[in-house]
């Protein structure tokens, strides 16, 4: 009396068919899921890029450009000491932020060692990525408008520069560091000083990588808001010398939005638009610049 | 790795800095290392200067507990809690959307999608990264709050406002919920950018296992690559976080700003305050030395909460990434 065996082979088959047609569904799922992830990134660039074109390009004239801006809520005048402001601000901001920055990613790259200060520098420098910008804002109301006891152009630009330091670090010491090790053993085989061959023979060779990353820190620091509050606390009028009041472009931005009046969302709309064309420009040209030679730039920045 | 290390150490000892212009270079350059440290110090003196009178007047344990936010002359009274709360919670809303859709976006990108088609979408990404967040601000407070608030505040009130107490509050499109999705926005780009890195250094015998086993391919991410990359996924989460902490201008924008204990959201569509934002709000307009100082202090509490989770995120994404050197591998 033994029961017919059963068909193990068959049952087995079946279970993994099915099995597999479930691993295959939840594959498929996923990759949908995958899918909408990136639409749900790409939609918001969309809307932002088609809203500031749409609402911004109506309102740019050549008074909007330069002329000062009109009394509130009439509708007339312009952003030009803005665009003056943000101009000189992150001018000046860059011009202590990329010779420092780059020098001191020289050090990273060519001469720190295993110490404790290199360590705590690029630590620091981490940090420093880090902070939100509005603490950042606060050093330069402390140290630079309480003393002078005025909202001014240097406050400004020395909070901005805090913000692009890093930037700079970082990028200079990455692209140094894939600078052949052979290069400078060509320098020192002909007897050229460390001095020179670090600026005219490794920095020569990383000199776009380097450029890459001063521009882009200047882009980032442009859209920056939140420091300029503290520091050069935002006017209508045109610049007016170093330890003065200034306008800049993301604080008119900011001060229009919170105004009752239609016209004045127009004007940060068209405000908006020129700020996204410089530092949308700058990205977009240097991205593919650096993709095209091969730089690496990385995501942080 | 040997030769090329042994020559970088014979050229450190014997050629490099031995001339009187070496030393001078050398100088100048530690002299910039320097000044980078030196900055940190005046982010840290600026701040602590600038709140010893609230921490004085409130105690520092009092100013972070408190919720009274009251600058009238005589009646001064500053309290941090409500503030260190909504920045909390639009910053959790922001992860909890974010990152899951970081990491969707992530997977795609490596392990998905045709590298023809790879390239231009880092790229998109990378465009999201360097918008200005007051553009983003702009956007969310003409265009995107309404999208927010009819396609998901309105029905989800009208389904669930006599039962769930998280949506009760009639939704206006300024509130923490909306914030928390713009923030998820803005840190997208860079989260899901770190997740492709640290991905990139899963080794690829790591995939080829999986595959040759017969897994499938969402199998072979969760079992090979995930596990691999975890602390840092989990620290790329986390700079994330820093950043949606730190974030000020989109957020004086869209959470409605409010200020005392009004500023505790008790529903999802609540008005709310973070930290940056009361600063932000009210630096301009602050009637007193004290009220400066409270603002001050604000950025206090918002510093070492920035500097506690970006210190551990560094700890954490520095443990997988480790950027390979010029000879070997490490």
């Amino acid at each position: 009396m033994t029961s017919p065996k059963p068909d193990y082979r068959n049952i087995i088959q079946e279970q993994m068919r099915r099995n597999l047609r479930k691993r295959i569904l939840i594959n498929k799922a996923i990759s949908v899921y995958a899918i909408v992830c990136i639409a749900a990134a790409i939609i918001p660039l969309g809307s932002i890029l088609i809203e500031v074109v749409k609402n911004g390009a109506g309102v740019i004239s050549i008074d909007f450009l330069t002329e000062p801006q009109g009394s509130i809520g009439s509708g007339k005048g312009g952003i030009g000491p803005a665009i003056q402001g943000t101009l000189i601000v992150v001018g000046l901001a860059s011009a202590i932020a990329a010779p420092v920055g780059v020098l001191a990613g020289i050090y990273l790259s060519e001469f720190a060692g295993d110490g404790i200060f290199a360590h705590g520098v690029r630590f620091l420098n981490d940090v420093l990525t880090g902070l939100p910008s509005i603490v950042i804002g606060i050093v330069g109301y402390v140290t630079i408008v309480l003393v002078l006891g005025s909202f001014s152009v240097v406050a400004g630009a020395l909070a901005l520069s805090i913000i692009m330091i890093p930037i700079v670090v970082r990028v200079t010491e990455e692209t140094l560091k894939i600078v052949p090790h052979s290069l400078r053993e060509g320098g020192y085989a002909l007897g050229i000083s460390k001095a020179k061959i670090t600026l005219s023979i490794v920095l020569m060779t990383a000199k776009s990588g380097v450029l890459t990353g001063i521009v882009l820190g200047i882009a980032r620091i442009a859209g920056e808001t939140a420091p300029l509050i503290m520091t050069i606390l935002g006017t209508s009028l045109f610049f007016s010398g170093l330890t003065g009041p200034v306008d800049a472009l993301p604080l008119r931005i900011w001060r229009l939005a919170s105004q009752p009046y239609e016209s004045a969302h127009f004007f940060g709309w068209g405000a908006a638009l020129i700020l996204i064309l410089i530092v949308l420009g700058l990205n977009l040209g240097l991205r593919l610049l650096a993709r095209y030679k091969g730089i690496p730039i990385k995501a942080e920045v | 790795m040997a030769a090329s290390s042994t020559s970088k150490e014979f050229i450190n000892k014997h050629l490099g800095g031995k001339r009187r212009s070496d030393k001078l270079f050398r100088n100048i350059v530690i002299a910039a290392a320097a000044y980078t440290v030196l900055m940190v110090s005046l982010v840290v003196y600026s701040v602590a200067q600038g709140s010893t009178q609230i921490f004085s007047v409130e105690g520092f344990f009092g100013f972070l507990t408190g919720t009274d936010w009251n600058a009238v002359e005589g009646r001064e009274s500053f309290g941090a809690l409500p503030y260190i709360i909504g920045t909390l919670v639009s910053a959790a809303i922001a992860m909890a959307i974010g990152v899951p859709i970081s990491l969707g976006i992530a997977i795609f990108i490596s392990e998905m999608s045709p590298s023809r088609l790879a390239g231009p979408l880092s790229f998109i990404i990378e465009l999201l990264a360097a918008v200005p967040s007051i553009i983003y601000g702009l956007w969310a407070l003409f265009v995107f709050r309404f999208w927010i608030r009819d396609l998901i505040e309105l029905p989800l009130y009208n389904a669930f406002h006599n039962t769930i107490p998280l949506f009760a509050k009639y939704p206006f499109g300024l509130d923490v919920f909306t914030t928390g999705i713009v923030l998820a926005i803005m840190i997208i780009p860079i989260v899901s950018s770190i997740f492709r890195e640290v991905m990139r250094v899963v080794p690829n015998s790591q995939r080829e296992a999986a595959y040759s086993l017969g897994a499938t391919r969402w199998e072979t991410v969760r079992v090979a690559i995930i596990p691999y990359a975890r602390s840092g996924i989990l620290g790329a989460s986390i700079l994330g976080l820093g950043r949606a902490v730190g974030e000020t201008m989109l957020v004086t924008l869209i959470i409605g700003n409010v200020t005392g204990i009004a500023a505790i959201p008790t529903s999802l569509f609540s008005q709310s305050q973070t930290l940056a934002s009361l600063i932000a709000n009210e630096f301009n307009e602050a009637s007193s030395d004290l009220h400066l100082s409270a603002l001050i202090g604000l950025g206090a509490v918002l510093l070492l909460l920035t500097l506690v989770i970006n210190i551990g995120a560094q700890i954490l994404v520095k443990k997988t990434v480790k950027v390979p050197t010029g000879g070997g591998r490490e």
